[in-house]
């Protein structure tokens, strides 16, 4: 089975590490250190245990610059057979649609019987690998927890729904999966395994080589765009309870009276 | 009596039969041994031929004189007892085989001393066999496991040696004292002697065919053992000599992925670590092959009792027996499958802190946290690095902390208590490391220690300093060095955001390639600073610095600076009121680079201060559940190593744990809480107890 | 103005509490629009939900289809887009099965999509303004929508304070026979239940939640007690479901339950993003914990630094006697911890 992944390089965001900076409406990224999207890692390690199963080779393609070669490469590390960039200034400022729209015309470019992505990444958007489907018409499922290969060109697959039960479906190939991370345990990769694929060429395809017309992509077109970012005023916190024991839990039972808390 | 090599066995002279035997058994004896060997010519190198004095002192100290058996006391003396036995007994061995086949040997007796000391040590062995076999089958000791076949049919094989032997030469005196009217020599209450008056009335037929049939007993035996001790524990009667010989000489370290292959070439091998049998160097087979399944290491480890599924013995008894399955004595062998899950479990491998208690006891030398690292080496290679441990790892890499916190805040625990190192003079580095410059709690264990160090360095003088300089770099021997370098430090700083982790449990947890771009960061880090020595109050550190850094300045431990700074006076603290306090020995301050007394000796400086010993403290102290990339590991367990620990302290007696490792501290304080003995027990650091009893 | 659509999401013939929310959104981009809702399921629970929707919605579009009683995104997909006018403006709740239907769905509209939408400012010419959140709610982010074609906005459940009921008497309206076949490539078979252990901590409105602080398994009884005396459950963050001193089904988080509670005493717990993003609707938090510093006095709405192990016990004998007052309207019935 020939696999697409779609990777996405983002911040690494350990908690209260993403701060606004000085001009107040952007964060500051001089102290952020890049990784792959986290899902986006659990659907090649998926990608690369169907790929074993059933045979065929894993690709990993990222939309953007030179700097997101290393998410590329991470993967490939882990053991994708290729991986594709696909650059160009035109892509520059692309919305989700857009860059929907890009993966599709270098999908168009090859054949893929499955496509993954990862559940959503560091805007928390969770849209692409949904758009990607819908461009493409082909069948698509999102927060997935389990793929099974079935005969006939079909996957009987887990969706993690409300509650923390599981959806099961079954889908026709070719189709388009979003996966959840928790779906596997990722294989480690280390920096041998990095230096290891570090000459190995990545190529890069642009507007032209896929076809796309000028103007549909890029900061132009975007229909969503975002503006700013900004924190919103922290509120005063915790009113902290003052006294005695006593008092203290006077005063709790008549605020949990008030709100409900007593039935 | 009559020779052996005369008699005939069933229409055979004596001398053919014999000279048969005896070659068949040794021609059988050694191509089993070849067949032993020919694993280790297929396996990786060690290089184990150097300091060869060195080596022999070992043989003498550990193989001889049998050094470390008395730590179980009652098996140790059996042992040395046998051993030495079968010392005295070995000269004997070869004259009665020669017997068989030359009647040169067949003297009437063995001389004087000799036969007196011959008859004694045959004897003893026999009743030790006895004694060991009561052990096993009634006492059953727990690490034993349950009684097995396999041993008792050995003793019970040696015992019958030693009474054969003795039979020989009883019935052979017996024979002298009634026909020849001779009265042999021999030892009195020996067994031959017993024999002697034991066969007084029987007839001089049946006493020859007694003789013979001893004498047969005895080759059988002989040769019976000689061969099947090859295939199984008692190979470490031929093999021990040559496992502790070889042994490993320097502590603290680790071995290179590949002996012979430098660091930088590691990108050329096609695969690291231990994934196939062959991987394993010879030594470490031979290491398999030594060991006598005691169970002494098991008893010892941490992991073990707390129900993690490692036992070290085990391993080693698997290793050899799957080279016994997959290297046969008669058959093809067959080898390069890969070990995961099949030798062993990956939880297995995972589960030991490399607190070195099993190498510390094994009275053979034989070596765990190498091949322990060697296995997670190659698991690492193949991708399979437990969960936990992904993000610990990738946060070292582009961090350079397990934490993920970035790497410009790690300086800021120090505001206004120690410099960063910005290019001035420095003297003095004080090396942090990761989990002291972030962790909460280990902050204080780093504001402690910078105060010392400040306080003592405003003690120093120019001169001291200089002599300190002169005192040279690279891997000295720390105690020269600390005894050069008065307790004075000069100008003290801290190298702040350039620090990186010391790397020293990545290297344990089998990522190389990570630890040697860590170290190689640090290194140059620390040379550009122009230090002339390090401190450290982190454990793993120091034993990174001292053993995994090359070029860098020499290293100490607080406790060391601070119980030199006490002996000279330099120091004064103040007395604590009450409270009934124990140490605990960190185990890369402890066992792995012997440093025990240094801060017992600061701790009993303080007046006041009840101090008591837990029961295991030393080389048998309790690992408190592992640093570094340990706390990130979630280990399948019944209880928790610092758990256990807590307990010994309660049961010393003791209300206050004090402990030389931010490590242990984190573990120690953690398990207070779970054992639910907050209130009970605390814990604190001996820096900080030092910088309390300072300042008040 | 284009319309503008509710999508309703139901389960057993009730509406979800979000379909309350939409209109709040809805009124916000335009107030005084009427917002039509659209329903899709099958038989008896899609009737119910109707029925109930008519006290909110002033018009309920009700699509029926045996494919559909089971919800799968594919094929209401599908239907919505045989059934809404181009340029129509739809809200859906962003969660499963949100994610799973609007992305594509703004792509067959050819219509923006916002997802996740926490707030919103309102309308310029065809721009929407509004806010959304990004790295995992470490910042908000203004964003502008260009509404021309029409739009699907996911909505954040809970962000939006549900409407006060309009007096409408709504109007169901049947659009099935608009939808044409509907292809399946996507085919459900079967749910899978999430073991809820005894008590379901997702359905409470009073959660006794512990955390580490608890210290052992003795003293979960504490909190039991309290909880039986309130009327309310016993929840907790992830320690003590790794220390295994309660089932996981117990256990708010990330990796755990989501629970929508209007009051939560989170007890011994410091309050770690990764437990209170299991915590949605905006509850009465009330923190108590030995440690003032800790960050679960931030999100609090009342603290009370002391222990745990004393208070609890205190707290639950003040409750009981004023279930035991008469006139408190207080029927002070035990239930289940």
């Amino acid at each position: 089975m020939e696999i697409l992944v779609c990777a996405k390089r983002v911040p690494d965001t350990a908690e209260n590490e993403i701060q606004l900076d000085r001009s107040g409406t952007e964060i500051g990224r001089d102290d952020l250190v890049y990784s792959v999207n986290e899902p986006d890692n659990y659907a090649v390690e998926e990608a690369l245990q169907i790929a074993a199963r059933t045979g065929g080779k894993v690709t990993v393609v990222t939309v953007g610059g030179e700097e997101d070669e290393e998410v590329l490469r991470r993967e490939m590390a882990m053991g994708a057979a290729r991986g594709v960039l696909l650059s160009d200034d035109a892509f520059e400022g692309s919305d989700g649609r857009a860059l929907a729209a890009i993966l599709k015309a270098y999908v168009q470019t090859e054949h893929f019987d499955l496509i993954l992505t990862g559940v959503q990444a560091d805007d928390g958007c969770a849209q692409v690998g949904g758009m990607l489907a819908a461009m493409l018409d082909y069948p698509f499922a999102s927060v997935v927890t389990s793929i099974e290969v079935l005969e006939g060109r079909k996957l009987k697959i887990g969706r993690e729904i409300e509650g923390g039960s599981k959806e099961i479906s079954a889908i026709d190939l070719p189709c388009v999966l979003s996966i959840q991370t928790g779906i596997n345990e990722p294989r480690y990769v280390g920096m041998r395994g990095i230096r290891q694929v570090a000459s190995v060429p990545i190529p890069t395809l642009g507007a032209a080589a896929l076809a796309i017309p000028p103007g549909t992509v890029g900061a132009a077109a975007a229909r969503v765009k975002r503006q700013d970012y900004f924190v919103p005023p922290e509120g005063k916190g915790a009113e902290m309870l003052q006294g005695n024991r006593d008092e203290i839990v006077d005063k709790l039972i008549d605020l949990l009276k008030a709100k409900g808390g007593l039935n | 009596m009559d020779s052996i090599a005369g008699a005939t066995f069933w229409l055979i002279r004596g001398r053919d039969l014999f000279l048969f035997l005896h070659l068949l058994g040794l021609a059988c004896f050694a191509w089993i041994v070849a067949r032993r060997l020919a694993p280790l010519l297929g396996a990786q190198r060690d290089f184990r031929l150097d300091r060869p004095l060195q080596r022999l002192g070992k043989v003498l100290q550990f193989w001889l004189l049998q050094w470390r058996h008395p730590r179980y006391r009652l098996a140790g003396v059996l042992h040395i007892l046998v051993f030495g036995g079968f010392l005295l007994l070995a000269s004997r061995a070869f004259a009665v085989l020669a017997m068989g086949v030359s009647d040169r040997f067949a003297a009437a007796g063995p001389a004087g001393l000799c036969g007196t000391v011959r008859d004694y040590a045959s004897t003893l062995v026999l009743l030790c066999m006895g004694v060991m076999i009561v052990r096993r089958l009634v006492f059953r000791p727990a690490r034993y496991g349950r009684p097995s076949a396999d041993p008792i049919f050995l003793l019970a094989l040696i015992g019958l040696l030693m009474a054969a032997d003795g039979v020989f030469e009883g019935s052979q005196a017996a024979f002298h004292a009634q026909i020849e009217g001779r009265a042999d020599l021999l030892a009195p209450w020996s067994l031959p002697w017993v024999l002697r008056a034991a066969f007084a009335g029987a007839f001089p037929a049946t006493l020859r065919t007694v003789h013979l049939g001893a004498y047969l007993t005895h080759e059988a035996a002989f040769f019976f053992l000689l061969c099947y001790r090859p295939f199984g524990i008692q190979f470490h009667v031929e093999t021990s000599l040559f496992s502790v010989y070889f042994a490993k000489l320097d502590r603290g370290t680790v071995k290179p992925v590949r002996w012979g292959v430098p660091d930088l070439q590691l990108d050329t091998l096609p695969s690291l670590g231990v994934k196939k049998f062959s991987d394993f160097t010879w030594k470490h087979i031979l290491d398999f092959y030594s060991c006598s399944d005691c169970g002494r290491c098991a008893d010892q480890c941490p992991a073990n009792a707390c129900g993690r599924p490692l036992s070290p013995r085990a391993l080693s008894i698997k290793a050899r027996d799957y080279v016994f399955h997959h290297y046969p004595v008669l058959g093809p062998s067959s080898d390069g499958a890969p070990l995961a899950g099949v030798l062993f479990s990956e939880d297995e491998i995972w589960s030991c802190t490399t607190c070195g208690a099993c190498e510390a006891e094994c009275p053979l030398l034989i070596e765990y946290t190498d091949k322990i690292v060697d296995l997670r080496r190659g698991l690492i290679d193949d991708g399979k690095a437990p969960q936990p441990l992904h993000k610990p790892l990738q946060a070292l890499e582009t961090r350079g902390n397990p934490f993920g916190k970035t790497e410009k805040k790690r300086a800021d625990w120090a505001q206004g208590i120690v410099p960063v190192a910005n290019g001035a003079a420095l003297d003095t580095l004080y090396f942090v490391d990761s989990i002291t410059s972030y962790d909460d709690r280990a902050q204080s264990i780093g504001r402690a220690a910078a105060r010392i160090l400040g306080r003592l360095a405003e003690k120093s003088t120019p001169s001291d300093t200089e002599t300190q300089r002169r005192g040279g770099r690279g891997r000295e021997d720390l105690a020269a060095c600390a005894s050069k370098a008065a307790a004075s430090l000069g100008r003290v700083a801290i190298l702040g955001p350039k620090e990186r982790d010391s790397g020293h449990d990545v290297r344990r947890f089998g990522e190389e390639t990570l630890f040697l771009a860590l170290r190689e960061h640090n290194t140059e880090a620390i040379r550009a600073s122009g230090a002339g020595r390090i401190v450290t109050a982190d454990p793993h550190a120091f034993n990174a610095l001292k053993h995994d850094y090359r070029d860098v300045p020499p290293v100490a431990h607080i406790s060391q600076v601070i119980a030199r700074a006490v002996r000279t006076g330099q120091v004064r603290l103040n007395p604590v009121a009450d409270g009934v306090y124990t140490y605990h020995d960190p185990c890369y301050l402890g066992r792995h680079n012997g440093i025990y007394q240094d801060p017992r000796d600061v701790l009993d400086a303080i007046p006041g201060l009840h101090r008591v010993e837990m029961q295991r403290s030393r080389d048998r102290s309790f690992c408190c559940g592992g640093g570094g990339l340990a706390l990130f590991y979630e280990a399948k367990e019944n209880e928790r190593m610092g758990v256990r620990r807590v307990r010994m302290a309660a049961e010393a007696g003791a209300g206050v744990i004090v402990t030389a490792c931010p490590f242990c501290m984190v573990n120690i304080e953690d398990a207070i809480k779970v054992a639910g003995m907050e209130g009970k027990m605390t814990a604190i650091d001996l820096a900080e107890l030092v910088d309390r009893q300072m300042s008040q | 103005m284009p319309p503008v659509f509710a999508y309703i999401v139901h389960r057993s013939g009730v509406a979800d509490d979000t379909a309350a929310e939409l209109l709040a959104a809805a009124r916000r981009i335009d107030p005084g629009r009427p917002v039509t809702a659209i329903v899709t399921g099958w038989g008896d629970d899609l009737d119910g939900t109707c029925e109930g929707l008519r006290a909110v919605y002033p018009e309920i579009w009700k699509i029926a289809r045996e494919t559909l009683a089971c919800p799968n995104a594919e094929l209401v997909r599908q239907a919505l887009v045989q059934v809404l006018p181009a340029g129509a403006i739809l809200l859906v709740p962003h969660g499963h099965f949100g994610v799973d239907l609007s992305p594509g769905l703004s792509v067959k509209l050819n219509a923006a999509y916002v997802p996740d939408v926490l707030e919103i400012e309102g309308v310029e010419g065809v721009w929407l303004q509004a806010v959304r959140q990004e790295f995992g709610g470490q910042v908000s982010a203004h964003v502008r929508a260009n509404m021309a074609h029409g739009a699907v906005l996911n909505i954040r459940p809970g962000a939006f304070r549900p409407a006060d009921r309009a007096s409408a008497a709504g109007q169901i309206v049947d659009q099935s026979a608009k939808v044409g076949a509907l292809t399946a490539r996507r085919v459900y078979l079967e749910t899978i239940a999430a073991q809820t252990g005894d008590v379901d901590i997702t359905k409470e409105a009073v959660l006794v939640s512990i955390g580490r602080g608890i210290g052992e398994q003795e003293n979960v009884a504490i909190a039991e007690d309290l909880a039986e005396a309130m009327g309310a459950a016993v929840s907790c963050s992830r320690p003590v479901v790794d220390a295994k001193w309660l089932d996981k089904s117990r256990q708010v988080g990330s990796s755990g339950q989501t629970v929508r509670p209007k009051v939560y005493l989170a007890c011994g717990i410091s309050g770690s993003f990764q437990h209170l993003a299991g915590i949605k609707g905006n509850p009465f938090l009330v923190a108590i914990n030995k440690n003032p510093k800790a960050p679960i006095f931030r999100v609090a709405d009342v603290g009370i630094a002391g222990d745990i192990l004393e208070f609890l016990p205190a707290l639950a004998a003040r409750v009981r006697q004023e279930a035991c007052l008469p006139g408190t309207g207080l029927p002070g019935k035990g239930r289940r911890a």
